[in-house]
C-alpha cells in the first residue's frame, strides 16, 4: 500500500462517496435522519411487540417460551450484522482512510457488544425451559459467545488509544482480522460440538409458520432500527467529541504560544 | 533472504545471550503441569484424560507469557525503524521475527512436553499425538500472539490487552488440537482434527506477517 | 394479560433483561451526545470558534 497517497482534499461537486466519508457532510445529512429513524424505530416496535406477546400463538413444540425467541433472534442477528458492519468500516478505514468509518467503527463495537451480551442472555433463559440448563456448550451459544469476547477486545482497544488516527488504523487490521476468523472460529466450535454433544436439536432449524415469522422478522426489524437509530447518535457523538478536543488542543497552543510571545515583548 | 535470516540469527543470538526468556516460559510451562494434578487431584485416569487439554492450556498461557516484549523492544530501541528501511518487505521481516519466536518459546516447550507427559500419565501414542498436534498448532498460537504483540506495540498497557485479543482467535487451535490428540489416540485414529489444525496454522502463518506488517507500520507513522 | 404457561418466569425476565439493557443504551447513548453539546456550547461561550467559523455543534 502506498503510504504517500493522499486524498484530494477539496473535491468540485461531492459525488456520494465524499458525502459519505467527509464528517462535515455527514453531520448536515444525518441530523434531519435522526428523529424520523427514532420515530419509525418506535412505531416498528410497538407493532413487533403488539404481535409477539398478544397477536400470536404458542408454539405446539416449544409453548409460550416461543416468545423467548422475538428478542433472541433479533439481539443475535444484530450481533453479527454489527461485526460486519465494523468489518465494512474497518475496509474503509485502511484502503481509504475515510476519517467516517473510523468513528462508524469507534461506535459500533460498544453497541456489538451489548447486543451480543443480550443475543446470550435470551439464549440462556430460552435454554432454560427448552434444554433444562441455563448453558449448554452448544455451537452456537458458544460462537456468540467468543464473539462476545472479540467485541469486548474492541472496546478495550478503543479505549487504550489516546491518538484516535493511529489507533483507529491499528484496531481495523485487528477488526478484519477477527473477521476473518469468525467463520473458522464458527466452523471449529460447530465441529467440536458434534464430537461432544451430538443429540441437541434447536428449534430454529425447523420450517416456521408465518404466524411466528412474522412477530419475528418484525421484531428485527425494530431491533436492527434500533441499532441505526443508536449508532447515527453514537456516530455524532464522537465526530463532536474529536471536534471539542481538537479545540480545545488549539485553545492550548494558542494560549501558551501568546503567553510567550507576551514573554518576550516583557522582556 | 539476507536480511530474513539476519534477523533470526540476531533474535536468536540475543535470546541465548538474555537465556532469561526461554527458561521463565519453561518454567512456566512446568508450573502449570505441577500446578494442575495438585487441583485436580493424583487421580491417575482422570489425569491421563485431561493431559492433553492440561498441556494445550499450558502451551497457550506460555506463549502468552512470552509474547509483549516481542516487537516492543525493537519499537524502543529503533530497530522497527530499521526494518522499515530495510532491503526487504516489513512482512517478510515479521515472518522472520515469528520463526526466531517459536525457536526461542515455542520449541523448548514441546520438548518439555515429555516431563508433563510422565507427570500427567499420559499412555504412549497420547503423547506422540500430543507431540505432533504441537508441532502443527504452535505456529498459529505464535503467529497469532505476535499479531497481538504488534497491535499492542505503541500500547503503554499493551501486555494487558494483547492476551484478550488473542484468545478468543485462537479458539480453533485449542479445538482442533486436542481434539487431534484425541482422535489419533483413540480406537478409531482420524486425521481431521490434525488436517484442519495444519490448514488453519498454515492459512494463519500466511496471512498475520502482512498484518503484522501493516499494524507495525501504522504504529511507527 | 395473556397466560404465559409454566416458563412465564423466563419469558417476562428474558424480556425485562432486554428492555433494561435497552434502556440503559440509550440513556448512555444520549448522555454521551449531550455531554458533548455541552462540552462545545461552553468552549464556544468561552470564545473559542473553529477555524471556519461554523459551529462545532452543527
Amino acid at each position: 500500500m502506498n503510504n504517500t497517497q493522499t486524498i484530494p482534499t477539496h473535491p468540485r461537486k461531492p459525488n456520494w462517496f465524499s458525502r459519505l466519508a467527509n464528517p462535515g457532510v455527514f453531520m448536515g445529512w444525518s441530523r434531519h435522519w435522526i428523529r424520523p429513524l427514532a420515530l419509525l424505530t418506535i412505531v416498528t416496535f410497538a407493532i413487533g411487540l403488539w404481535y409477539a406477546l398478544f397477536n400470536s400463538p404458542a408454539d405446539y413444540q416449544m409453548g409460550e417460551t416461543v416468545r423467548i425467541m422475538y428478542v433472541h433472534v433479533p439481539n443475535a442477528w444484530l450481533s453479527q450484522m454489527v461485526y460486519g458492519i465494523m468489518a465494512v468500516a474497518a475496509v474503509g478505514s485502511l484502503v481509504w482512510r475515510h476519517p467516517l468509518a473510523d468513528v462508524a467503527m469507534k461506535s459500533a463495537a460498544p453497541l456489538g457488544a451489548a447486543f451480543t451480551a443480550l443475543a446470550l442472555f435470551t439464549g440462556s433463559l430460552w435454554g432454560r425451559p427448552t434444554w433444562g440448563t441455563f448453558w449448554e456448550w452448544d455451537g452456537r451459544m458458544t460462537s456468540t459467545l467468543v464473539l462476545f469476547l472479540m467485541y469486548i477486545g474492541l472496546v478495550a482497544l478503543w479505549n487504550t488509544f489516546a491518538d484516535h488516527a493511529r489507533g483507529a488504523r491499528i484496531i481495523a487490521i485487528f477488526t478484519l482480522v477477527g473477521a476473518i476468523n469468525i467463520p473458522i472460529i464458527k466452523f471449529s466450535v460447530d465441529w467440536w460440538n458434534t464430537l461432544h454433544q451430538p443429540s441437541i436439536v434447536t428449534a430454529r432449524g425447523l420450517t416456521m409458520p408465518a404466524s411466528i415469522a412474522t412477530p419475528l422478522l418484525v421484531m428485527m426489524l425494530a431491533f436492527t432500527l434500533l441499532f441505526f437509530t443508536l449508532h447515527f447518535i453514537a456516530m455524532r457523538t464522537e465526530i463532536l467529541r474529536r471536534r471539542a478536543n481538537t479545540l480545545e488542543r488549539q485553545h492550548v497552543l494558542a494560549t501558551a504560544a501568546a503567553n510567550k510571545q507576551q514573554a518576550a515583548s516583557d522582556d | 533472504m539476507n536480511a530474513f535470516l539476519a534477523i533470526i540469527r540476531r533474535d536468536l543470538i540475543l535470546a541465548a545471550r538474555n537465556g532469561g526468556t526461554t527458561v521463565t516460559l519453561l518454567a512456566f510451562f512446568l508450573s502449570i503441569g505441577v500446578i494442575m494434578p495438585i487441583a485436580i487431584g493424583p487421580d491417575k485416569p482422570l489425569l491421563a484424560s485431561l493431559a492433553p487439554a492440561i498441556i494445550w492450556i499450558a502451551a497457550l498461557l506460555s506463549t502468552l507469557l512470552g509474547l509483549d516484549r516481542l516487537f516492543l523492544d525493537d519499537h524502543e530501541d529503533g530497530s522497527l525503524q530499521a526494518y522499515s528501511h530495510a532491503n526487504a518487505s516489513l512482512a517478510t521481516l515479521a515472518l522472520a521475527k515469528l520463526i526466531a519466536h517459536w525457536l526461542i518459546t515455542a520449541l523448548p516447550l514441546i520438548l518439555a512436553t515429555p516431563v508433563l507427559a510422565v507427570m500427567l500419565f499420559m499412555e504412549f501414542p497420547a503423547f506422540l499425538a500430543t507431540i505432533i498436534a504441537l508441532f502443527l498448532g504452535t505456529p498459529a498460537l505464535v503467529a497469532l500472539g505476535a499479531l497481538g504483540a504488534s497491535v499492542a506495540v505503541t500500547l503503554k498497557r499493551g501486555g494487558v490487552i494483547a492476551p484478550i485479543l488473542i484468545l478468543p482467535l485462537s479458539v480453533p487451535v485449542l479445538i482442533f488440537g486436542i481434539s487431534a490428540t484425541n482422535s489419533l489416540a483413540g480406537p478409531n485414529a482420524s486425521h481431521s482434527a490434525l488436517l484442519f489444525l495444519g490448514a488453519f496454522s498454515l492459512l494463519t502463518i500466511a496471512f498475520t506477517p502482512f498484518a503484522i506488517a501493516l499494524a507495525l507500520r501504522s504504529a511507527g507513522e | 394479560m395473556i397466560d404465559l404457561g409454566p416458563h412465564a418466569l423466563y419469558i417476562v425476565s428474558s424480556y425485562l433483561g432486554v428492555t433494561l439493557v435497552v434502556a440503559l443504551l440509550i440513556i448512555w447513548v444520549r448522555h454521551g451526545a449531550r455531554k458533548q453539546h455541552a462540552r462545545l456550547s461552553e468552549l464556544e461561550a468561552r470564545g473559542i470558534h473553529r477555524r471556519s467559523g461554523v459551529s462545532a455543534s452543527e
